[in-house]
């Protein structure tokens, strides 16, 4: 069924360009207004109107007319309905997307801003089987976080959304499509193990030996501090984990991370191989250089550094 | 691919604490409008069964065990069975639907739970309206869709908080922006002219005259002080003395009751009537399940879906089970039928056999004194209640087998039906054709509304006799006992005390609110398919059929659908003034050529019309300086220097352009 229903879709965006035309990328900010939102009564508001033309016909039969009155104000009230459902989204402005990072498989956050001149209640914004509910006010920016799966390294477009509301009485069912002209970068998936950079080992060997004489201080735990710096005994007696510090990364040889001393094997192991040596030596606070082909990156560390590194990477050809 | 369709089913996370208040309140309504006609102690059960449901899920989130859901559903269905003795019907359907409503909502956790619950209490308030549709009762059923739509409000996600009294306002004014198209479809939705299938009665439980009458029959009626009709006049009213509503005009009596022939006599034709002088009238009729129609003393003719019968009393072609309006013209000063064929004078003069022996003797003895003048008979029988010691009262001493006799020689008391009845047997006994009219006489003349309001307590009965050359003559032998039955009323006459909410300011609280009742009762409940048929005859249209109708109504749905869709779409730009002010200076220099390319920025564009207009190079350097400043350091710019940049844009006068 849903097939058959997605076909028909296919069909007729591919036939029909100007029923669909706003379902083509477009560039932020986008506003939406009458003509790209579309609204159809909810199966609650097709089963409600049943239940009014049975009350019309029996008041009518029964020459009833309080009742008729009524059943004529209870129709014109979820009429009226309709035009506030549509009201809901007409004018909503995307003003920006801010896209989060991920490697290929995991989630990406995506951060998307709405603002509106009025307030708007229960807007619904739908991606791949995700429904975010929020409300907006005055001219107050919102940024509402949606997560879009990730299968591939690369740029990926941001995938169709959909933004409904069937406020205020959930009888009409109004939305429209947005769809963003706007690229998330996926970084890629660092292989799980393999072997570790040339010369790398001897470095860790000798770190170990020298473990205990380069301990400097005792430090709160930070997420992505490797298992084995906790300080057991000493955060048995605070009430939070405790990491041995160890003050001298600069002290730690760096890695010459090289894309040519990958040969003979395939271009997305080497990237994945390249990826883990990155995400390691992140993780190590170690610093390092990249060389890609068409693009050398210098030695460095920190967040900003692996960031460079990892983009590099997802966006090799 | 995932082939289960129940796990596709998502789980439907609870309704909210509002959601479900709002419900329960919604619930309430529903019991509060059937409790008129439910038996009191499902009205409470159900309002306990409520109660601590709604007390039960403010413990925690979760619906009843269904060991105790069903007992509860059994116990319900078998109470009903006991009390009605079926489950068909329309009160024990009514009651039966109430119950299943309150117990739905022991399993009501969902959202969809919640919308059902409230789609089948909109029709069960819909429903209450076919027992009692006076306008208190209307406007209490609109007050439960309050609830109602606050409860849809309630379930839609993510909201900014609203306090409670706001979502039942922001209900109200849903209903009242959807009042005007209410009205118009209500209007001129075009109403059956028969219904689609059997309308039920209302059952012969409500008081009102009926077509037949024994002394002490009125005792209910006369203490009743409902509304029975409203009659407001074309002219002025008639005098009080002459306020005399005709509905029956009973013959046929048996030594106990007076009975209504109706149709069953062959005589077809009205009775002949030579009238003077005629009144136009209109009477609104509450329902009375009966056929007949009051009128003013004797009709001209029938109204509209009435028939004129040989007395000249109107029957309507339905019994009248809603209140209805019509408009009549009635003689005041007439001969009725004044030839009386041989058939209707034995009609007129026949008694039943061993009844009330000493009456017809006396009957007898007042021919044998006067001879053959009739009215002297009549004076003497009206002497006779005048001075023979008889007594008005609403309290009469019981009557044996013959009635008139321990009546007339015995008891001495009683009220209009004694008299009436005592005098047209007299009459017959003498010889003279008599019969008992049973009808409304007086009424209460509201000049607020000018209108002549007439209460079930109005209800009387008096007698016709025949007079040679005269025709039928109305004697109220009541009168001559008690004058003040016709000017004050019977619980004056009866010389109870004013009741308490008969005085002062309430009587004129309760002038205004039978108004209020009348117009009500006129305006929307009395707005049948006949009225709607005559809704355009000021514009020249005098019979407006379905089509037409249809056509209004298309018309005025795609009016009100316009506004609706130019509010809807109405687009409101956020105010500015700092940029209205910068919009000014941009038309401004616009005007001398250098306009504002798109995307460019105020300090380029600024900058640019500087090097076009060097004259004024300083002061638009000003003005940019100052627009940068309140654009970019301030979040808000203060009110007094947007002001201030405003007034220098407005005094900025561009010279011509130097190239």
């Amino acid at each position: 069924m849903r097939g058959i229903l997605q076909r028909i879709q296919t069909l007729a965006e591919r036939r029909l360009p100007a029923l669909t035309r706003y379902r083509r990328a477009e560039s932020v900010p986008i506003e939406l207004h009458r003509r790209r939102i579309y609204i159809v009564p909810s199966g609650f508001g097709a089963g409600f109107s049943v239940l009014l033309l049975v009350m019309l016909v029996g008041a009518l039969n029964y020459a009833n007319n309080a009742s008729l009155l009524l059943t004529c104000l209870l129709g014109a009230a979820s009429a009226a309905s309709m035009l506030v459902t549509f009201r809901t989204l007409d004018g909503l402005r995307l003003s920006h997307i801010h896209a989060g990072q991920a490697v290929a498989g995991e989630a990406l956050e995506l951060t998307l801003t709405f603002e509106s001149a009025r307030t708007r209640q229960a807007i619904r914004l739908d991606l791949d089987g995700q429904s975010i509910p929020f409300a907006l006010s005055p001219s107050l920016a919102v940024g509402i976080k949606v997560h879009m799966a990730t299968t591939q390294r690369g740029w990926h477009p941001i995938p169709r959304l959909r933004l409904w509301s069937s406020w205020p009485l959930g009888m009409f069912r109004a939305w429209s499509w947005l769809h963003p002209d706007q690229q998330v970068l996926v970084w890629p998936r660092p292989e799980t193990e393999g072997p570790p950079p040339r010369g790398a080992s001897d470095d860790a060997r000798h770190m170990r030996l020298h473990r205990g004489d380069e301990l400097a201080a005792l430090r709160d735990y930070r997420a992505g501090d490797p298992q084995r710096h906790i300080a057991w005994k000493a955060s048995a007696r605070y009430s939070n984990l405790l990491v041995k510090d160890f003050e001298q990364p600069q002290s730690r040889p760096q890695w010459e991370l090289d894309w040519r001393q990958l040969g003979g094997l395939d271009n997305e192991t080497r990237i994945a191989r390249l990826a883990r040596w990155v995400d390691e030596a992140h993780t190590q606070r170690r610093n390092y250089s990249l060389w890609l082909p068409g693009d050398e990156i210098a030695s460095g560390g920190g967040p900003l550094h692996y960031a460079h590194c990892m983009s590099a990477l997802a966006q090799l050809p | 691919m995932n082939f289960n369709f129940f796990s596709k089913k998502k789980v439907e996370p609870p309704v909210g604490e509002r959601v479900f208040d709002l419900l329960a309140i919604t619930m309430l309504f529903v019991i509060g409008m059937h409790a008129t006609h439910v038996p009191w102690w499902l009205s409470v059960a159900l309002v306990m069964i409520l109660g601590w449901r709604w007390w039960q899920r403010r413990q925690r989130d979760g619906s009843v065990p269904g060991w105790l859901k069903l007992p509860a559903l059994a116990l319900l269905t078998l109470a009903v069975i006991v009390h009605y003795g079926n489950i068909f019907g329309r009160e024990p359907g009514t009651a039966l639907a109430v119950g299943l409503l309150v117990l739905k909502l022991l399993e009501t956790e969902t959202a969809r739970d919640a919308r059902v619950g409230i789609s089948f209490a909109c029709f069960a308030l819909m429903a209450a309206l076919l027992f009692d549709q006076t306008m208190l009762a209307t406007f209490v059923v609109a007050l439960g869709l309050l609830p109602a739509l606050a409860t849809l409000r309630a379930l839609e996600p993510a909201q900014a908080p609203i306090a409670f009294r706001h979502s039942i306002l922001a209900s109200g004014l849903l209903l009242v922006a959807a009042l005007p198209l209410a009205l118009l479809s209500f209007v001129l939705v075009p109403r059956l002219g028969s219904p689609l299938w059997g309308t039920p009665s209302n059952g012969a439980a409500s008081t009102g005259l009926s077509d037949s009458m024994s002394p002490g029959d009125f005792i209910d009626l006369l203490t009743d002080d409902h509304p029975a009709m409203r009659v407001s006049f074309g002219d002025r009213p008639p005098p009080p003395n002459l306020r005399y509503f005709r509905a029956y005009v009973m013959w046929n009596y048996d030594g106990r009751n007076w009975r209504y022939a109706g149709g069953r006599r062959a005589l077809t034709q009205p009775a002949a009537l030579e009238a003077t002088r005629s009144i136009a009238y209109r009477i609104s009729l509450e329902p009375t399940q009966q056929r007949i129609l009051p009128t003013l003393d004797v009709p001209l003719a029938a109204p509209a879906q009435a028939s004129l019968r040989p007395d000249r009393e109107v029957v309507a072609d339905r019994p009248i089970n809603d209140p209805v309006t019509y408009d009549l013209h009635s003689a005041l000063h007439y001969r009725l039928q004044p030839i009386l064929d041989d058939a209707t004078r034995v009609a007129g003069l026949r008694l039943p056999d061993r009844f009330n022996p000493r009456t017809l003797d006396l009957g007898a003895q007042w021919r044998q004194r006067y001879g053959a003048d009739d009215e002297a008979i009549i004076r003497a029988g009206l002497a006779l209640f005048h001075d023979g010691g008889f007594r008005y009262t609403l309290a009469p001493a019981p009557l044996g087998r013959d009635a008139m006799d321990d009546f007339l020689f015995e008891t001495h008391e009683g009220f209009c039906e004694h008299y009436s009845s005592a005098f047209t047997i007299l009459m017959r006994a003498a010889g003279i054709p008599a019969r008992v009219v049973t009808g409304y006489q007086g009424g209460y003349w509201n000049a607020l509304g000018n209108y002549l309001l007439v209460r079930n307590s109005d209800a009387h009965a008096w007698s016709e006799v025949w007079l040679a050359g005269r025709g039928w003559v109305r004697v109220d032998p009541t009168a001559a006992v008690r004058p003040e039955r016709v000017t004050l009323g019977a619980a004056a006459a009866a010389g109870d005390q004013e009741a308490w909410y008969r005085s002062g300011w309430i009587q004129g609280l309760q002038n205004h609110w039978d108004i209020v009742n009348r117009w009500w009762d006129q305006g929307v409940v009395g707005f049948n398919a006949l009225r709607q048929r005559g809704l355009l005859t000021p514009f020249g249209i005098h019979d407006t059929d379905t089509t037409t109708l249809g056509i209004l109504l298309a018309i005025g749905s795609v009016l009100f659908i316009g506004i609706g869709l130019a509010w809807a779409l109405l687009r409101r730009q956020p105010r500015d003034p700092l940029r209205a002010a910068m919009r000014e200076l941009e038309r401004k220099l616009a005007s001398r050529g250098v306009k504002r390319r798109s995307g460019e920025g105020p300090k380029h564009y600024l900058s640019r019309a500087a090097r076009s207009l060097s004259a004024q190079r300083e002061e638009l350097a000003t003005l940019a300086r100052f627009y940068l400043e309140l654009r970019y350091t301030h979040d808000e710019p203060p009110t007094e220097s947007v002001k201030m940049f405003h007034r220098m844009v407005r005094d900025f006068r561009p010279a011509g352009v130097v190239k």
